[in-house]
């Protein structure tokens, strides 16, 4: 019987695709949207009933309409692509589709020769390969992996977009299932001496990325990761170890981990002096920002989607933050003059995106969506008025503050926040 | 691995630590002791420490039947930290033997530098290494003489990141020499300057003074 509706359902489907009427109910999302528009009549009309399909396969593939590919500004030089956030659907995000940001490359490791040293105020300077990491005892825990330079692009008060997807905006954030062995594991076997209360992580990469974090930070809830989302690292993630810190700027998850030195203060890199810091429009520069304060962001509908209709429509989004869990997203449909509790999906994890949702009836006026988060200390996710107040008008990281979609008439989903300021 | 980032790094005594810390302490205005005030130490009785720590109990993830020790890994001798421990800190700690003049770091600059900074270190393509103007609010760039609080980050940074596509590459003392070249273009040192790990951590960086810890702290307050 269910495959008699999915035979109806699939022909309703072509008809209207091929008559050129938008099947409103069929399209839920700006990738269904432009699959409709490109689509060409299916080769042949078999009914896959009648056909025996292909056997199994050692890996799997996606299936050929749904590619979701990593946006790459200037493929040659960009040292940054992107999470196809409209695309994604929960919150995990697939492992080859997890933001990219390198600082020299991808190194190539091979798995059996990388070894992490922890040494300095240790007892027990120590070399560990990685099969002597594997084997402590391990833990996973999904936590979402935010670069803070990510939304830099809509701060600027003259140069506000409006044609910018959500992909390009903010998907330098990803959401995986990271396994690993705690810091704190390794180094209460190395034993850390009185006094420490940094350390420096450093990577074995063209750049030898080197990044200062404090000791009750790794000692809380840091990972050296070796797993993500059910496989082992891949290679642009750090392969074969990183470190990950929940809830802090992902630079300082240091990839292709080959060094920890316990120290008793940081050592200003220059990731954590030159970059990576404030400017805060008073003469001071904030440094060792490192925890991603509390965001979300309506990925649908976003640009460059078209609303074909009025109507029924769910708003979704994600909502993270670093300093725990989040505990409210409201949805604003009129530019932030009201607000309604969006639904959020559980479970709600500490450092993890949470999918939240809001039906609205889509008059067919000129609308505004906004979305706020709340996080378990209280804090709300500012406006970016607010953070203009507290930062200045031109610092590069950490802004977090609320995306607004503006749609038009038309249906036009366009970057909303130009229309705010 | 390149010879100049597995140079064996000199191995500061343990004595004069707790001076340079107060020292780093009072310039940067940074300090790891602030930071971790309240982390308690472990180290040899570490299964007691670790209990009162609560360390074992946040992770969530050793079980009790864990023992003191897995012994897992092996023991780094001072050679093998020697050959990985490259970092250069504020206080000084970690600059290797050697020296490197003005004179001499042009020529690096001029030829392991030029094509990716500029002649005079302003013009690109890459990030502008060289900005003398003084500012008030924000920094018009973020470059060596107006940005950079520290001259030994510039050691950090070279010996292990630069040049961009032949890193490791540059000797201590072209690591000296170049640096020298760039204090001297950005007007903080003479022209007849020669750097070593006595003058290099003494220099005062112009935009030191500049930088202030997060305070940040999440909840309803102030947004900052």
């Amino acid at each position: 019987m269910p495959r008699e509706e999915d035979a109806k359902l699939s022909r309703r489907a072509w008809v209207a695709t091929t008559s050129g009427v938008i099947a409103a109910g069929l399209v839920k999302t700006q990738a269904d949207a432009i699959r409709l528009v490109a689509q060409e009549a299916p080769e042949g009309t078999q009914d896959p009933t009648r056909v025996p399909g292909r056997m199994v396969s050692e890996i799997g593939t996606r299936a050929p309409a749904e590619q979701p590919r990593r946006l790459i500004r200037a493929p040659a030089l960009s040292s940054s692509s992107r999470s196809p956030l409209a695309d994604l659907m929960g919150t995990i995000t697939p492992a080859d589709l997890h933001f990219e940001r390198h600082h020299a490359g991808i190194p190539e490791i091979a798995y059996d020769r990388h070894e992490l040293l922890v040494h300095g105020m240790v007892e027990r300077p120590t070399v560990f390969r990685m099969a002597d990491l594997v084997r402590f005892p391990q833990v996973s825990r999904i936590q979402f992996l935010e670069c803070s330079g990510n939304g830099g692009g809509v701060y600027n008060r003259e140069r506000m977009p409006t044609e910018v997807t959500v992909q390009r905006l903010d998907g330098l954030l990803s959401t995986s299932e990271w396994t690993g062995v705690p810091v704190a594991t390794i180094l209460r076997e190395v034993g850390v001496r009185p006094g420490a209360s940094w350390i420096l992580a450093e990577g074995s990469d063209a750049a030898v990325m080197s990044r200062s974090v404090p000791l009750d930070k790794v000692m809380d809830d840091s990972l050296l990761a070796y797993g993500q989302n059910g496989e082992r690292l891949r290679p642009e993630q750090g392969y074969p170890l990183r470190l990950f810190n929940p809830g802090y700027e992902g630079n300082t998850s240091v990839k292709w981990l080959r060094r920890i030195e316990v120290t008793d203060r940081p050592t200003h890199t220059r990731d954590e002096t030159s970059r990576y810091t404030d400017p805060l429009g008073d003469g001071t520069v904030r440094q060792f920002s490192l925890v991603m304060d509390a965001k979300s962001i309506i990925t649908f509908p976003s640009y460059p989607y078209v609303l074909p209709d009025r109507g029924w429509w769910e708003v979704r989004g994600l909502a993270w933050s670093g300093r725990g869990r989040i505990t409210r997203v409201e949805v604003s449909a009129d530019g932030g003059r009201s607000w309604a509790d969006a639904e959020l999906q559980g479970p709600i994890l500490p450092k993890s995106t949470v999918c939240f949702r809001h039906l609205f009836e889509w008059s067919g006026r000129d609308t505004i969506l906004l979305s706020r988060a709340t996080d378990e200390t209280g804090y709300v996710q500012p406006t970016v008025q607010q953070l203009w107040e507290a930062r200045g008008l031109r610092t590069s990281y950490h802004q977090n503050h609320q995306r607004a979609w503006k749609i038009a008439r038309t249906g036009e989903v366009t970057f909303g926040l130009g229309e705010l300021v | 691995m390149t010879a100049g980032r597995d140079r064996p790094a000199r191995v500061a005594a343990d004595a004069g630590r707790a001076v340079t810390a107060l020292l780093v302490a009072v310039l940067t205005g940074c300090t790891g002791s602030d930071a971790g005030a309240d982390v308690p130490a472990s180290g040899s009785a570490e299964d007691a420490a670790a209990a009162e720590s609560g360390w074992a109990d946040a992770t969530g993830s050793l079980p009790t039947s864990a023992p003191a020790h897995f012994g897992f890994g092996r023991e780094a001798d001072e050679a093998r930290v020697a050959l990985w421990d490259i970092d250069v800190r504020p206080d000084g700690e970690g600059l290797p033997p050697g020296s490197g003049s003005v004179a001499e770091g042009r020529v690096v600059y001029e030829t392991h530098c030029i094509a990716c900074h500029g002649a005079t270190g302003t013009e690109g393509p890459n990030d502008r290494l060289v900005a003398v103007e003084p500012w008030d609010d924000y920094p018009t760039t973020r470059a060596i003489g107006n940005y950079w609080p520290h001259a030994t980050t510039l050691y950090d940074y070279i010996r292990k990141a630069m040049p961009q596509l032949t890193p490791g590459v540059l000797s201590d003392d072209e690591v000296y020499a170049v640096i020298a070249y760039l204090l001297y273009r950005n007007e903080i040192v003479a022209v007849d300057a020669v750097l070593d790990a006595e003058s290099l951590p003494a220099i005062v960086m112009p935009a030191r003074d500049r930088f202030v810890i997060d305070d940040r702290t999440g909840g309803a307050g102030p947004v900052r």
